[in-house]
């Protein structure tokens, strides 16, 4: 009696599951990493299969770390990451599949460093950063703001992002403890957003509700903003290339999918989600 | 001297009872803490199905995400749930309501494999759902996957994470719930019907497959559903061993990645692109799994009381 | 009895016997298979110690591993920065962190549990009890993400507002939603033990001119303590092994402190937003799984001490 109807409820989801496959797909390049580069990822995918019918290409963010481990443990095709790969990974690649890694830089990023938008500081020094994302400082007077309490936002571990930040800002020194860790660079923001004290830092392309922060490279210099051009020409001190990461040089299905990122198509797509075109 | 000798102007004197502070503060604090917990249910009943039920039309049950899912429906994350909890079941009940005959039928209760399977049963139940995971990781996909990579010549097939690994780590975290309640279904059954079938000459086997276990399968209907429901619900195990978040297909091998529901509320909730343009997704995905998760327990619920009145009907 | 024909008696005797015969051979295989099935839930129980135990070996046996992660490490770094230039492992914020969560869930799931199970087995009128239970089921029923989600998105903002504190996502938020989540495990069995004290025990204290509190607080309450004991050390192992909930909802910073409004970040929590990138037989790989072990052993450990405990009031129930 109950069978029956378990019978009919697996024939309707059955119905509505083939109405969505038309037969059997090619077999699908994956995409795995950087959190800041997945809806990046998304829209080339989504373009791609567009353009292609019966291709099938699929992002899965966790983070540029998961993405070279996925990698190194040969669940993925493509690792896409917000920092270049450390020497002992691509060591590590190097002695498991016998070649290096294969990287192509896709796009370009400035890192941003975001305050809510009535915060009255504007613009920081590098060391500046760093010492509030060292703890060194934790008041906003002390960098030119009301005298409250700085809560700093950041990445957790698996970031590229947070590497990057890690290596470039803090020059490898220690993220202080209080650093609140959230998982993506939308979270980032939106904490931000809703903290008049907070600050934090992430990909360019997301900074929706908050204001950038101008860079000053040292007390003297001008405030450089992430925008195109300073990032093109290498004037904003924090700017970093976005990159895809393969175990061997592409072929086939992978070859098809890299050459439509690069292309004059691929790079608009980069400018629409709001990062920086290769060229 | 009893109350009727005593003078009628004595006896209408109101008894002299002080006022109970402390009783009446107690029993007010319970019926606090009770009237809590009733409140915090429907505030978050409340919340999900106030902010969630605009979005969940058939469209949305139906139609693949779109727009880095923005917009679209979440109907690869239904159908991974099911074929996810699909899988499990087969791979569960007959575990599950084996062990459970041979606990009942034909082991001595107080032999000591009989408290060791006992024993692994209370606490399989206890572990966390996140060391399932880890053991999923490390023994199914590292272990058997791997091993079987090598033993069939294949580069990377079966030794990362895939839908049978998720399902059978599910399965492995819900052989208690099935094997406790289908020991309780088959104690329904009465010690006649047994003894009545043996007498007529069937063999042990014959008396449970055609005289036990058809009386018990309410029972063991309950306990299948319970484990769907948590399976359903349980995203720790399957964070590693196979869920992923945005897939343009649907899963069609035993081998292929999944949507699942869970695991896209886990992932829209913290590392959504786009917070507020997603809300009205996540909270339609809430509610779809919430009501999912609800309906079965309540079935689960029915079923239990319906075989447990039958019990008391025979018993009284 | 009719005779048979001696000419025809002995083929079917032999079928029959036949018959007998690959009965009991199928008999023997189905018991075997019976007997696999159950010791499955053992092989599980086991596969799962050994596993877990196997990955997390190279923390203890493997001098390569022990130059990154070691035991002495664990304890002896006040940090948890398992990725950067010079990777550091300490347990301490995280030993800390899942207990501060714990502390703040057992806080408020054993008092509000125990006391609504102690007036639903009490002094609820009959209807309000037939209300209560399925509330209870459905909070119950209610997959640990949604608890989770509703923490994050709803529930941090409402404490924030209340408490003005820095950290929208900390450890009272978090303690609060796992409180909601063991909250059924304890009202359940405490309420099952409260109902299993038999009614003599009531009648009797109330016979003697105690009153329905007095009588609950004094009598009732005690003779279901281990049952309620019980009830509270399951919750307590459920608290400690929660993944979802505190990893939505408690900031996952690693900080040591003692204030509850600081971000936390958990055991479970760890495990489960770094296991994603962590190189298979890696020192951090192993390191994960140690924390899983340790994960293990506790619920274990604390759930084995409930099983007795539930024993014992089996067993005094049953002799008074």
């Amino acid at each position: 009696m109950r069978s029956r109807w378990a019978v009919y409820a697996m024939g309707l989801l059955m119905a509505v599951g083939l109405a969505h496959c038309g037969g059997r797909r090619a077999a699908p390049v994956t995409i795995k990493g950087s959190d800041t580069m997945v809806i990046l990822g998304q829209r080339w995918a989504e373009g791609y299969m567009a353009a292609h019918p019966g291709a099938v290409i699929q992002v899965t963010g966790g983070g540029s770390g998961t993405g070279i481990a996925a990698l190194i443990n040969g669940t993925t095709d493509i690792c896409q990451s917000s920092r270049p790969m450390k020497d002992d990974e691509k060591q590590q690649l190097n002695a498991k599949y016998g070649q290096p890694p294969q990287e192509i830089m896709v796009a370009k990023d400035g890192l941003a460093v975001y305050v809510q938008e009535q915060n009255p500081v504007r613009e920081l020094t590098i060391q500046q950063i760093k010492d509030i994302y060292t703890g060194a400082v934790t008041n906003w007077k002390a960098v030119g703001g009301a005298d409250v309490p700085i809560t700093a936002y950041g990445r957790e571990n698996n970031s590229g992002t947070y590497v990057y930040f890690k290596e470039h800002v803090l020059n490898d020194a220690d993220f202080a403890a209080a650093i609140q860790t959230l998982p993506g660079t939308a979270a980032v923001v939106n904490a931000v957003a809703q903290d008049p004290n907070g600050i934090g830092y992430g990909g360019a392309a997301y900074a929706k509700g908050v204001r950038e922060v101008g860079i000053k490279s040292d007390a003297a210099g001008a405030a450089v903003l992430p925008t195109a051009e300073n990032v093109k020409s290498g004037a904003y001190p924090i700017s970093r290339g976005l990159f895809y990461y393969m175990r061997q040089a592409p072929t086939g299905a992978v070859k098809e999918f890299i050459d439509y990122v690069l292309s004059a198509e691929g790079q608009k797509v980069v400018t629409e989600v709001g990062y920086f075109p290769i060229q | 001297m009893t109350s009727s000798t005593l003078p009628a102007a004595l006896r209408r004197l109101p008894k002299a009872k002080p006022f109970d502070w402390g009783g009446r503060i107690f029993s007010g604090l319970t019926g606090v803490a009770a009237l809590l917990v009733v409140l915090m249910v429907v505030v978050i009943m409340g919340n999900i199905i106030f902010f969630g039920w605009r979005t969940v039309t058939w469209e949305f049950l139906t139609a693949m995400p779109r727009e880095g899912m923005t917009a679209g429906g979440i109907f690869p994350a239904i159908f991974g749930t099911c074929a996810l909890v699909i899988l499990m079941v087969v791979a569960l009940v007959p575990f599950g309501v084996g062990a459970a005959i041979y606990l009942h039928e034909y082991a001595r209760p107080d032999a000591w494999y009989t408290r060791a399977v006992r024993f692994s049963v209370n606490n399989l139940a206890g572990v966390p759902s996140i060391v399932f995971g880890l053991f999923g990781l490390g023994f199914f996909i590292q272990f058997v996957g791997r091993n079987l990579d090598r033993a069939l010549g294949l580069d990377v097939v079966w030794g990362q994470p895939a839908l049978m690994w998720a399902a059978l780590t599910l399965a492995l975290l819900n052989l208690p719930v099935v094997i406790v309640t289908a020991e309780e279904a088959l104690r329904t059954v009465p010690r006649e019907m047994r003894e009545a079938s043996l007498a007529l000459g069937a063999t042990h086997w014959q008396t449970i497959w055609s005289v036990l276990l058809p009386q018990a399968l309410p029972g063991i209907m309950t306990g299948a559903i319970l484990s769907v429901s948590r399976g359903a619900g349980e995203v720790a195990p399957i964070l590693f061993t196979g869920a992923a978040y945005f897939l343009p297909y649907l899963p069609q091998l035993p081998t292929d990645q999944f949507m699942e529901l869970g695991y896209h509320i886990f992932v829209l909730a913290t590392q959504s692109p786009d917070v507020e343009a997603t809300k009205p997704i996540l909270y339609g995905t809430v509610l779809v799994l919430l009501l999912l998760t609800l309906l079965l327990n309540l079935t689960a619920i029915l079923l239990r009381s319906r075989m447990r009145a039958r019990l008391a009907g025979r018993t009284s | 009895m009719t005779t048979v024909p001696a000419a025809s008696r002995p083929p079917l005797e032999a079928r029959a016997a036949k018959q007998r015969r690959r009965l009991r051979w199928r008999e023997r295989g189905i018991t075997w298979l019976l007997r696999l099935c159950a010791f499955s839930a053992v092989a599980g129980l086991l596969l799962i110690m050994l596993f877990v135990f196997r990955e997390a070996l190279p923390i203890l046996t493997d001098r390569e591993t022990q130059k990154e992660a070691s035991l002495r490490g664990f304890f002896s770094t006040p940090l948890w920065q398992p990725v950067g230039a010079v990777p550091k492992y300490g347990l301490t914020p995280l030993l800390v962190g899942t207990l501060k969560v714990v502390l703040v869930a057992m806080g408020f799931a054993v008092p509000i549990g125990v006391m609504a199970a102690i007036f639903a087995s009490e002094f609820a009128p009959p209807k309000v009890r037939e209300l209560l239970k399925p509330v209870i089921e459905i909070l119950a029923g209610i997959p640990s993400v949604v608890l989770g989600f509703f923490a994050l998105i709803v529930m941090a903002s409402w404490i924030q507002a209340v408490t003005g504190a820095p950290s929208r996502l900390n450890a009272f938020n978090a303690g609060i939603a796992l409180a909601l989540g063991i909250l059924p495990t304890v009202f359940t069995v405490s309420e099952d033990a409260l109902r299993a004290v038999p009614r003599s025990f009531r009648e009797a204290s109330l016979a003697l001119g105690a009153t329905r509190w007095q009588t609950a607080w004094n009598v009732t309450l005690p003779a279901a303590g281990a049952g309620v004991a019980a009830g509270v050390l399951l919750g307590l192992a459920r608290a400690v092994g929660e993944t979802m909930i505190v990893l939505m909802a408690s900031g996952n910073a690693a900080i040591t402190s003692a204030n509850i409004f600081d971000s936390v970040r958990t055991l479970s929590a760890s495990i489960a937003a770094e296991m994603a990138e962590v190189v298979v037989g890696s020192p951090h790989y192993s390191t994960l799984f140690f924390l899983g072990g340790i994960l293990f052993v506790t619920t274990f450990f604390i759930n084995v001490f409930a099983g007795l405990f539930v024993d014992r009031l089996r067993r005094r129930l049953a002799g008074a």
